[in-house]
């Protein structure tokens, strides 16, 4: 049956790569766009105190947020099309914090449009902190999440191919995993610090550009630690022998061993890959190095390339493990044996390669539209727009 | 291995979250193009209270919008967190028109919903109606890709099973984009949607003019919905009779069940207008019937006959015979990937694979499922044979209650007798009507698929994933707290927007 199968003209080992790479460029998207959005929702309450100001921060991401929460969704859509083994293991193994996750999504649709339809003052303030908590525990979450995929997951499948996951939602919460967490919140309240810092006039700029400098030097000092305890105190896994990187999606074929600073072996063959977490770090450092008032959009893009320096990190040095399994190593998903098949990669590749630069084109169109600040006076003069 | 628990509680789980989330979807597909319709208007005429109309609709369109954005999540995440084997079993197929949602519908409705709202002072008049425009073409695209995998849910063309992976896999991706079954759905499901929007314009504006409020407004947006409305309401129905069709070529068992049909009838077939279907005799009681009416939709001909529950079960049961050869070929090949000969009698038994699944309900080793078990797999096949009779009636039954209802609309509307108090209170009155046709079409699509996940091919009871009774509990649990409030929430702010009415006309210029 797999010989009779219609295959595509790019070879499967290349569609694989870039489908790793897109998936990366999809979570890296999410991570700067909607993270932002995150951040600032994040700072709202904290940042922002009278009624009007609390508006004006949310001005600054009601227009565009939601076309950034795509990049979320879609690289959700695009793990079942491509990675459906990858989707089907983390949807299910992560049950508990999938629902976290959903639920602290769910609120922000709702968040942003019912919150100005009522004049009370503990309907918005309900609001308000809704969203402040939504987004804190979805960044929190997001970084368990992939500090976990650093140290393995227990889950593991029998001969017809079902799941078994030997785990739960507390599992999760190790110390590493925790620190994932933290690196995860500080980097993106500093990413929403900055945008404020960018996007306001007045108190609330100030605020929030000395919020940008703090989780700035915060998420430095903390993915450097995160850094170092992977060199030092984590085992990674690395594949044994000879993979085929053409054959069929069957993850049991394969042998994997565990071994300290396994996760930094992609770094000794390919020293330039260096350059992902050092944008991550230098761009943080920038960020707290910049001085509140000046250059604020220098300080946004430094964020920016910090954020998207992170994510890559855990990207590269896991592969070409996407989700390494702790207690069935030899079962653990990797690009060459967790892809969809020859044929739908071609397709989605092709659907990709033509709607993703008409996306990005009329993403950068929208955000146009609404460019400049959004001033505390002008916002005060009038009615919320929803 | 499979808890039992686990599945009734996902398949509830999904059932409460996508009813849930299809309360929002039809009101936005069809308010969506209103709005973009209203503003067109504006743009050619130049006249402000077009404009003032596409605003006043756009909030109730927002709120809707939001919950219908917050709800959808859900339903992405719900197949990889509840349906884990499923998603690994077919996701080489059904994740793509998944994926180019999000590409091509998602993030065009996202991107622009945010300017529809607060670009209105930064657009030209053109750039406006433009954006009103994508968001409009961006939920229809959304539907049409959800359907595409619905579809192949119901008639699972372009794919073929891969033993080396354990899945199924794309070999037409034109088969599957271009199913008859999910083109009919399409058109029926957005038409549908037209409709719930045209109703809920009728409805409120309705009020408005039974009260002598906003009767300016009103008059018009009632004109628009009754024009549109009647189109949409004939497609739906037109549409409907076109699923019907192709349930005879691929979902006979459905179709069947939709009738109560407990024997074959002979051609051309009589259609059970009304009647009580008795589970216990697999009998039809007190059954109305008009002579020649169901062999004309369903075979489109007069000499094919439409076959019954009881001979469908018969072939059923064959079909599990024959997976169990094509299963015992399957271990076989897994064992031994190079055994010819299994994989001559797989492929040759691949479309009965799915059969000899079901019986993974009644034993763990199918192979030695004994006559008994065989039996009770077959009778599984049918469908829920009340539920899907009355369902399909109220349903084809509120479709053409809807034709009349716009035609008597357009027919006031266009010899100006708009103020027909009667009139004006039966629209009002019809405003849950279609909301609940559209979950009744769900639940005879959908329930009616039953106990197939992919029909022929994967149980829904084996999709499920390996998750625990507890962390399902809980996730029921915050759903049913969570979107409770949230709908309170939205009625609550729906109706306050509909008594405050559209506001005060601003003044000339930029606000």
């Amino acid at each position: 049956m797999t010989e009779t199968m219609a295959a595509g003209p790019i070879p499967y080992d290349i569609l694989r790569l870039i489908w790793w790479a897109l998936l990366g460029i999809l979570l890296i998207g999410f991570a700067v766009l909607d993270g932002y959005d995150l951040g600032t929702a994040m700072l709202l309450p904290l940042v922002g105190r009278a009624d009007a100001e609390r508006r004006q921060i949310r001005e600054t991401i009601e227009p565009n947020w939601e076309g950034h929460q795509v990049w979320f969704i879609l690289g959700g859509g695009a793990s079942f099309a491509a990675w459906p083994l990858l989707y089907a293991v983390s949807f299910s193994g992560f049950y508990i914090a999938m629902f976290l996750v959903l639920l602290s999504l769910i609120i922000r649709p709702v968040g942003f449009n019912f919150r100005d339809k009522l004049p009370n003052y503990r309907w918005r303030e309900f609001w308000d902190w809704g969203l402040a908590t939504g987004g804190f525990v979805a960044s929190i979450v997001f970084g368990v999440a992939f500090g976990n995929l650093l140290l393995g997951v227990p889950f593991g499948f029998d001969s017809e191919m079902r799941i078994s996951y030997a785990g739960g939602f507390f599992g999760l919460l190790n110390p590493f995993g925790l620190v994932s967490g933290i690196l995860s919140v500080l980097m993106l309240a500093m990413h929403g610090g900055a945008w404020l810092a960018m996007k306001t006039d007045g108190a609330v700029a100030l605020r929030a550009g000395h919020a940008a400098r703090l989780c700035g030097v915060a998420a430095a000092v903390v993915f450097a630690l995160a850094g170092w305890w992977v060199a030092a105190g984590i085992d990674g896994y690395a594949l044994v022998g000879v993979v085929s990187h053409t054959g069929p999606s069957d993850p049991l074929a394969k042998g994997v061993t565990r071994a300290a600073g396994a996760w930094l072996a992609n770094y000794h063959i390919h020293p330039p890959l260096l350059a992902a977490p050092a944008l991550g770090v230098a761009g943080a450092l920038l960020v707290a190095l910049i001085p509140v008032g000046r250059a604020r959009k220098l300080a946004f893009l430094a964020s920016a390339v910090a954020v998207a320096g992170i994510v890559a990190t855990t990207g590269i040095s896991l592969f070409p493990f996407l989700l390494p399994s702790s207690t069935h190593p030899e079962m653990s998903l990797t690009v060459w044996d967790a892809s969809s098949s020859q044929l739908t990669l071609f397709v989605m590749l092709l659907a990709t390669a033509i709607l993703l630069p008409i996306i990005l084109a009329y993403t950068a169109f929208a955000l146009g539209v609404m460019r400049g600040k959004v001033r505390l006076a002008d916002v005060a003069q009038r009615e919320s727009r929803y | 291995m499979i808890d039992p628990t686990v599945v009734e509680l996902s398949r509830l789980q999904f059932a409460l979250t996508a009813l849930y989330h299809f309360l929002f979807v039809p009101l936005t597909l069809g308010l969506s193009l209103l709005l973009a319709i209203m503003e067109s208007v504006y743009v050619m005429t130049r006249r402000p209270i077009w404009r003032e109309m596409t605003q006043f609709w756009g909030i109730l369109f927002g709120i809707n919008f939001a919950m219908g954005v917050a709800t959808g999540i859900t339903m992405e995440f719900q197949f990889g967190t509840n349906w884990a084997y499923y998603s690994q079993y077919v996701g080489d197929i059904f994740g793509a028109p998944l994926a180019l949602e999000g590409l091509m519908a998602f993030f065009l409705e996202a991107s622009f919903v945010g300017l529809f709202f607060f670009g209105w002072d930064r657009l030209p008049r053109l750039g406006h109606l433009a954006v009103t425009w994508l968001v409009a073409i961006g939920s229809n695209l959304s539907a049409l890709w959800i359907l595409i995998a619905n579809g192949w849910m119901q008639n699972p063309v372009g794919g073929q099973f891969n033993a080396a992976t354990m899945r199924m896999e794309l070999t037409s991706f034109y088969d599957l984009v271009f199913n008859p079954v999910a083109q009919a759905k399409v058109v029926h499901t957005v038409s549908a949607g037209y409709v719930t929007g045209s109703i809920f314009v009728l409805a409120i504006s309705a009020y408005y003019l039974l009260r002598g409020r906003h009767v300016a407004i009103a008059k018009r947006s009632l004109t628009v919905a009754a024009s549109f409305g009647l189109a949409s309401a004939l497609s739906v129905v037109v549409l409907g009779d076109e699923s019907g069709y192709l349930e005879t070529v691929n979902q006979k068992l459905k179709l069947a069940a939709m009738e109560a049909m407990w024997e074959t009838k002979p051609a051309p077939a009589s259609l059970t207008l009304f009647g009580l279907p008795d589970l216990a005799t697999h009998t039809t009681r007190y059954a109305i019937e008009i002579p020649w009416v169901l062999g004309l939709i369903a075979t489109r001909s007069l000499d094919t006959p439409v076959e019954g529950i009881a001979p469908l079960i018969a072939e059923g049961r064959k079909h599990i015979e024959d997976g169990l050869v094509a299963y015992r070929a399957l271990l076989a090949l897994r064992q031994n990937p190079n055994d010819a000969a299994s994989r001559a009698t797989l492929t040759k038994g691949t479309g009965d694979l799915g059969y000899a699944l079901l019986l993974r309900r009644y034993t763990a080793n199918v192979l030695d499922a004994t006559p008994a078990q065989i039996d009770a797999a077959a009778n599984d096949l049918i469908p829920d044979v009340p539920v899907l009779f009355w369902g399909f009636r109220v349903m084809a039954g509120l479709g053409f209650y809807f034709i009349a209802l716009f035609a008597t609309a357009f027919f006031l509307a266009s010899t100006r007798r708009l103020d027909r108090r009667w009139f004006l209170r039966v629209a009002l009155l019809s405003l849950p009507l279609p909301w609940i046709a559209a979950e009744l079409g769900w639940v005879v699509a959908e329930y009616g698929r039953q106990p197939w996940a992919v029909e022929g091919i994967l149980p829904t009871f084996l999709g499920a994933s390996s998750v625990s009774v507890g962390a399902v509990l809980a996730s029921i649990a915050g759903f049913v707290m969570f979107y409770s409030a949230l709908a309170v929430t939205d009625v609550a702010l729906m109706s306050r927007a509909i008594r405050r009415g559209p506001p005060p006309p601003r003044k000339a210029g930029p606000a």
